[in-house]
């Protein structure tokens, strides 16, 4: 049962409506699934392509693309490392050898408890706060080995759960539109005239 | 010691004695707020465009010469006025996919004040006759999505967004995109392909510009977003007020990142065109140089795809025409310094193993090349490489970008400067941009490599490898 849920499946149709291409919907719509299971599930990507109208290897095509999206299960907390040019010049070497110390896993492994994932990610944006982390994409600045060595003793004690939210949940707050303030899409080939606030070409004034 | 003022809700970010145009309100914990946006002066700016005719709005842009931020260098204001007349809709899409390794500036934007960034894609939207905005955000930011996001919520609710905006005939829906980790995708005419919800993969040119052809091949604008931060203030100030600061040809603001081997590593909002280099990693109300008052060894002008310069290079200004003769460019704001103890091989290596990583492989120069160049790259620096890899580094070099590449002038070694730009078999800049390291290392500290190598296939050289000790630094 890894399809969307009833109200993943209503967030999803509100999210499409706000395109003038169902298509655009997608990366939303993988990230939902990711939200609601921690990764992205086969059946979810062939729902996903039920509400977007595009065949499942369309989406398996496009999911595949990108770094964030699992297609199976990984920890609840995802700890990726930075290990680009400001943080590797900073220790971020030494911090990367310290996680798979302590957690017994290389990058790119699970812990066996099924709690952490550890990667080795690429620049965070966040190089004057090098070296940096973040715990399912939550940031950790000037990062020391002995505070990462807390940090996964804070994450295995189960004293961030307010903090961190599972993997797979990004801003926790979503974006609502009214409905008595939506302007909404247009579909590319719908219109051709300009929009009422811009004046005829002949009146204008350059 | 260093001067200038820090927040501890803005990480990273040093205020200064000096004018900031898109920074100003980060001294307040609450600047993400509408009330605190509100009592800042927020919205003046679209007020102020909805009182002219839209064609008006653009000149004012375009008379700002506001220089795109995001990496091009490229002015907004003629950007805009490349798109055919009379077609519609149009759109706008938000560049938020920072992801230039040493770039830290537009992250900041977003989390610290998101309705400045909504008022300047407002004032687009009316300068060009548009009511799509999609305002895509980089899918590791999940701060920036959440504060984006609730701004949004905010302003659609006071009537700054969506229909019949301050009564007024404009109309415009600004929608929260994110995406899913892909740094291709900060390519603009990736980023529309990713928007269409296909694979971010940059789109062949020509077209070379989105504006005739781009979203759903309908006209539009894809701006960066510190370059449409900037639209609130020249519209509540007026254009000649921006001019009055930096220079003639790169006037106003801009932010800056110094990360790496500095006392201060931090985020500066500059004068445009007149500060240079030396005063952003040396001066007090910078970076206030050098960690443990080492020298200088090398530093990345422009984020990760810029060609390095040498303390050589210390004086030039931010201006694009100067630092592109010198054999680099200003990109995205990213300065990364290296100190005399950093292993230079290594060091590229991380560059160039982030651009092998990021490849879309679309094109096979960039897709076979970028991790060929890791590849070799990493047996130098693992002390397994010979002579014949240095020579095969810069051959893998020359299938992505034939001919000159531009790198530095050196006094120690002898050596003019070759100029930007580079020629390139790839569809985009990113197999330039694994090259990059690997160029700009070889040939401005060639004894590096020439230290690490075996002289023929047998052998080995080894030397411990760290890219260099983390001790000293910032606190």
């Amino acid at each position: 049962m890894s399809r969307l849920n009833d109200a993943n499946l209503s967030l999803a149709r509100e999210i499409i409506a706000r395109y003038p291409r169902p298509r655009s919907a997608m990366i939303p719509l993988l990230h939902l699934s990711q939200e609601q299971n921690g990764y992205v599930t086969e059946e979810a990507m062939a729902h996903i392509a039920e509400l977007v109208d595009v065949t499942s290897a369309e989406v398996y095509g496009t999911a595949t693309f990108y770094e964030m999206f699992k297609f199976h299960p990984v920890g609840r907390y995802v700890v990726n490392i930075c290990g680009t040019l400001s943080c590797a010049l900073l220790g971020a070497g030494e911090l990367i050898h310290r996680a798979e110390e302590t957690l017994g896993v290389r990058a790119g492994g699970t812990t066996d408890d099924g709690l952490i994932t550890l990667e080795q990610a690429e620049c965070q944006a966040a190089c004057t706060e090098a070296p940096c982390l973040q715990v399912n994409y939550r940031f950790r600045y000037r990062v020391t080995p002995d505070e990462l060595d807390q940090l996964i003793a804070d994450l295995r004690a189960g004293s961030l759960t307010d903090e961190i939210p599972p993997h797979g949940t990004l801003a926790r707050t979503r974006q609502q539109i009214p409905a008595d303030r939506w302007v909404r899409p247009v579909a590319p080939e719908e219109t051709t005239a300009a929009p009422a606030w811009m004046p005829a070409p002949e009146e204008t004034s350059s | 010691m260093t001067t200038g003022t820090t927040y501890p809700w803005a990480v990273g970010y040093v205020a200064g004695d000096r004018p900031q145009i898109v920074t100003d309100r980060f001294q307040y914990e609450d600047s993400y707020t509408l009330a605190r946006y509100e009592a800042t002066g927020g919205y003046d700016g679209l007020k102020a465009a909805l009182a002219k005719a839209p064609s008006e709005v653009h000149d004012d842009v375009r008379g700002a010469t506001v220089l795109g931020r995001g990496g091009a260098g490229f002015p907004a204001g003629i950007k805009w006025g490349l798109m055919p007349e009379g077609v519609y809709p149009r759109y706008l899409v938000v560049n938020g996919d920072e992801s230039e390794p040493g770039t830290y500036k537009d992250r900041l934007l977003m989390e610290r004040d998101p309705h400045q960034l909504i008022e300047g894609c407002l004032i687009a939207a009316y300068a060009v006759g548009l009511s799509q905005v999609f305002l895509y955000i980089r899918g590791e930011m999940a701060l920036a999505q959440e504060r984006v996001g609730v701004a949004l919520n905010e302003a659609y609710a006071a009537g700054y967004v969506g229909k019949n905006i301050l009564g007024s005939d404009l109309s415009v829906d600004i929608v929260l995109h994110w995406g899913a980790g892909a740094y291709v995708v900060g390519e603009e005419t990736a980023l529309i392909e990713s928007l269409e919800g296909k694979r971010g993969e940059p789109r062949l040119k020509p077209p070379y510009f989105p504006a005739a052809i781009g979203l759903y091949g309908k006209p539009t604008i894809v701006n960066n977003v510190e370059t449409l931060s900037n639209l609130p203030w020249i519209l509540r100030n007026g254009p000649e007020a921006y001019g009055e600061i930096g220079t003639e040809t790169s006037p106003g603001t801009r932010m800056l990142a110094v990360s790496g081997h500095v006392k201060r590593p931090g985020v500066f909002e500059i004068i445009n065109g007149s500060t240079t280099f030396r005063d952003v990693i040396y001066g007090e109300e910078f970076a206030g140089g050098i960690r443990d008052d080492n020298d200088l060894k090398a530093f990345v002008p422009g984020g990760g795809s810029a060609p390095w310069f040498l303390p050589d290079q210390l004086d030039l200004p931010f201006e694009g025409r100067p630092v592109g003769a010198a054999g680099s460019m200003l990109g995205s704001g990213a300065i990364m310094v290296m100190d005399s103890t950093t292993d230079i091989p290594a060091a590229a290596l991380t560059l160039t193993r982030f651009y092998a990583h990021e490849s879309c492989g679309q094109c096979t120069p960039c897709r076979e090349g970028a991790s060929w160049l890791e590849r070799i790259l990493r047996r130098v620096v693992d002390g397994e490489g010979t002579r014949r890899d240095l020579a095969m580094l810069v051959e893998a070099g020359s299938t992505i970008c034939p001919g000159d590449f531009p790198h530095a002038a050196s006094e120690r070694l002898g050596l003019e400067a070759s100029p930007f730009p580079y020629k390139m078999t790839t569809i985009c800049f990113v197999g330039p941009s694994a090259y990059a390291p690997v160029h700009s290392a070889l040939t401005l500290f060639p004894e590096e490599f020439a230290d690490r190598v075996a002289p023929n296939g047998d052998g080995h050289a080894p030397i411990p490898v760290t890219v260099t000790s983390s001790a000293g630094g910032a606190s």
